[in-house]
């Protein structure tokens, strides 16, 4: 389970607040879309959960499973069960995937305490999810992410979420880039790991990536807090009637 | 193959009316010359007039060897054992020691196609016209042709391929002055891999310099590593110049001497010739390492590429001066040159100095060069899958350093190098 209570984040240099008194619990097996205007902060939650340094956390707490993430460094984050799958994912040269892949896993492994992969379950773990995202081989030689289209980029980014097996899987904006095909492949490599032990916040600008990835609950985010709550009709409503009534200046 | 005479000049912006006091190491320098020959006076004469490169000296500028070279030690003395574990025991290559300077062609078995010989004869010093090397006049070349013993000449004769790289150990076992020359010709149409390593203990001075022609249509790989002690002085030169349609490939790999300078100054005189010189050094504690390198172009059509790669930890300093020359006729000319330097820690100093000297107006060229940490963004995405930071941080500096080594054809000593470079980034975590 994971709780936010509270949250309070500033720019490092505590020049501009970005969220302002976040509150928002996501239960085991739970899948929770935020929604929201460009703006509203919504990528920054996501950093803030994984731990990216660059924030000053003024206030409150991060919960998962009890465990106060925002005393972790974001590799134990990682370990303990943070995923996140970036609105943009980076591109390394030199470092060939296969390589990061095997890197990652282990070091997490380690980090729990068990014993690390053998090769060739390794391969054969990466060539079974690769196909499933319609992730070609030669791509996986590559430098990471070095020359993979948008589109790609995100798939690979739930390649990484499919073997790093996380309590809670975050999405940002995993939807902006895709063509309709890709969109469908992705939303399925994510619903074939939807399970009672797992947990997703899936944030996104547009309600179309919730037709393929059903949440169970929908959060609306204005400004830095959680304005609004409630089922995957909300979505629907937010479509037809755009933000407005819920950004709180507005609806003042 | 015609040489040319020098005409890049090491300038000297010291007044002559000034004359300041001489080092400890510059009096211990001029009571050793005392012993020379006659033929080797003008070559040491260089260097009594001047004294050591220092600051206001251009080409000395980051690395003031009056100021950083507290002394220099005696005269080295033969009859030193190279110590066991030999870092490329395994490459499989014709072996020469080269000990204290002094090269040891004892149970060196002959290859077909080269000839190994050593000579006592006055080398090349860089100040006559007709010198191979393409700068004139640069001290620590002039030192070493007032000093060195023996000189060993590698010859492989026109057409020949020789299967197997040499190796030539450079070992000093002493706190000694080592001075040592290597002269290789690789004749029209040869091919010959060299791979120079270096190691040495605290307190020693080596210099050493190879020299080499390369003929028409000939291949040259090189491949030079300096592991010495973190204390030791290591200065090297490899230089000469190049024929028609000939090849040279340089790869360098620095994490020895506490203070090291390599030199590399090439002439590129027949046309259609391809020099690629790369390198990565990794430096930590107070360890100060320069590149310096002249390519130049003195006819058309030749290609030239750079890349060099720093590590910079502690309060380590690197040093890249990088100069490609374009003469007037040599249009087409297309060279270019990358320094690039990471700084793990704010003591860390990177001198990057990449000079473009273009005479020619069709020509293709640039340089670059950069300074900086490590990626802040990208260390973040690593560890948001669960590299901790110096797992991560290493992964990053691989890639970096792999970049520079993958320009390196010997898989052999690639792959060693590569492994070193891991072993390195493994201490440092
Ligand atoms: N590192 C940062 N430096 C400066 N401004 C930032 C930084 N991160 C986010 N912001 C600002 O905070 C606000 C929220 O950004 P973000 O979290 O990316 O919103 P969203 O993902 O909802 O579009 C924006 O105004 C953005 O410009
Ligand atoms: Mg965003």
């Amino acid at each position: 389970m994971l709780e936010i209570r509270n949250l309070h984040v500033a720019i490092e240099d505590g020049s501009k607040r970005i969220l302002n008194g976040l509150d928002l619990t996501i239960h085991n097996g739970e899948v929770a879309a935020i929604m929201g205007p460009n703006g509203s902060g919504k990528s920054t939650l996501s950093y803030v959960i994984a731990g990216k340094p660059d924030y000053e956390i003024l206030d409150g707490e991060i919960l998962l499973d009890g465990e106060n993430l925002l005393d972790m460094e974001p590799d134990a984050r990682a370990a303990a069960g943070v995923f996140l799958a970036f609105q943009y994912p980076l591109e390394i040269p030199g470092v060939a995937t296969m390589t990061f892949l095997k890197a990652a896993m282990n070091a997490q492994s380690r980090a729990r305490g068990e014993g690390e992969l053998k090769t060739p379950d390794f391969m054969r773990r990466v060539k079974i999810g690769a196909e499933k995202l319609g992730i070609p081989q030669e791509m996986l030689r590559r430098g990471l992410n070095v020359g993979f289209s948008g589109g790609e980029k995100k798939r690979m980014e739930i390649l990484q979420m499919a073997l790093l097996e996380p309590s809670i899987g975050i999405l940002d904006e995993t939807d902006s880039g895709l063509d309709i095909d890709a969109l469908k492949i992705v939303s399925e490599g994510v619903n074939a790991l939807r399970s009672a032990d797992r947990s997703f916040l899936v944030i996104t600008h547009y309600q179309r990536l919730l037709n393929y990835i059903v949440p169970d609950t929908v959060h609306v985010m204005s400004k830095g807090r959680i304005v609004k709550t409630g089922g995957k009709e909300l979505a629907l409503e937010l479509e037809a009637n755009g933000y407005a009534d819920y950004v709180s200046d507005v609806a003042a | 193959m015609p040489i040319t005479s020098p005409t890049w000049r090491l300038e000297d912006h010291r007044m002559a009316s000034i004359t300041p006091l001489k080092t400890s190491a510059e009096l211990a320098l001029i009571a050793q010359g005392a012993g020379l020959s006659a033929e080797r006076q003008t070559a040491f004469g260089r260097f009594a007039a001047s004294g050591l490169p220092h600051r206001r000296v251009e080409a000395y500028h980051y690395t003031d060897l009056r100021a950083l070279l507290k002394d220099a030690p005696p005269l080295a003395k033969a009859g030193g054992i190279a110590p066991s574990g030999f870092a490329f025991d395994g490459v499989d290559a014709l072996c020469v020691s080269i000990i204290d300077g002094f090269p040891n062609l004892d149970g060196v078995k002959a290859v077909s196609g080269v000839s190994l010989s050593l000579s006592g004869d006055a080398p090349d010093d860089g100040l006559a016209p007709n010198s191979v090397f393409p700068v004139a006049g640069d001290p620590i070349v002039a030192l070493n042709a007032a000093f060195v013993d023996q000189t060993l000449h590698i010859m492989v004769e026109a057409g020949q391929t020789v299967e197997k790289p040499i190796l030539l150990r450079f070992v000093t076992t002493h706190a000694a002055s080592a001075y040592s020359r290597v002269v290789v010709t690789v004749a029209d149409g040869a091919k010959l891999t060299l791979i120079e390593t270096h190691e040495g203990v605290a307190s020693a001075l080596a210099n050493s310099v190879v020299q080499v022609v390369i003929g028409d249509d000939a291949q040259f790989e090189h491949i030079r590593v300096n592991l010495a002690d973190h204390q030791a002085t290591v200065l090297t030169t490899f230089g000469g110049c190049m024929g028609a349609r000939s090849s040279l490939s340089s790869g360098n790999f620095v994490t020895g001497g506490g203070l090291s300078r390599h030199q590399v100054f090439f002439r590129l005189e027949g046309e259609g010739s391809t020099a690629t010189v790369s390198g990565a050094s990794m430096l930590n504690g107070r360890q100060l390492a320069d590149t310096t390198l002249v390519v130049d172009h003195a006819v058309p059509e030749c290609v030239s590429r750079e890349h060099f790669a720093h590590v910079l930890d502690d309060e380590a300093t690197g040093v890249f001066q990088g100069k490609i020359i374009v003469r007037p006729h040599a249009q087409q000319t297309d060279g270019k040159m990358m320094s690039r330097a990471v700084l793990l820690q704010d003591g860390a100093t990177m001198n990057n100095k990449p000079e473009l000297e273009i005479f020619a107006d069709d020509v293709q060229c640039g340089h670059g060069a950069t300074v900086g940490a490590l990626d802040d963004d990208l260390l973040f995405y690593l560890r948001a899958r669960g590299l901790p930071k110096p797992e991560a941080e290493a992964l990053m500096l691989q890639a970096f350093v792999g970049e520079a080594l993958e320009m390196i054809a010997h898989d052999g000593m690639r792959e060693r190098l590569e492994a070193l470079s891991e072993a390195w980034l493994k201490a440092r975590s």
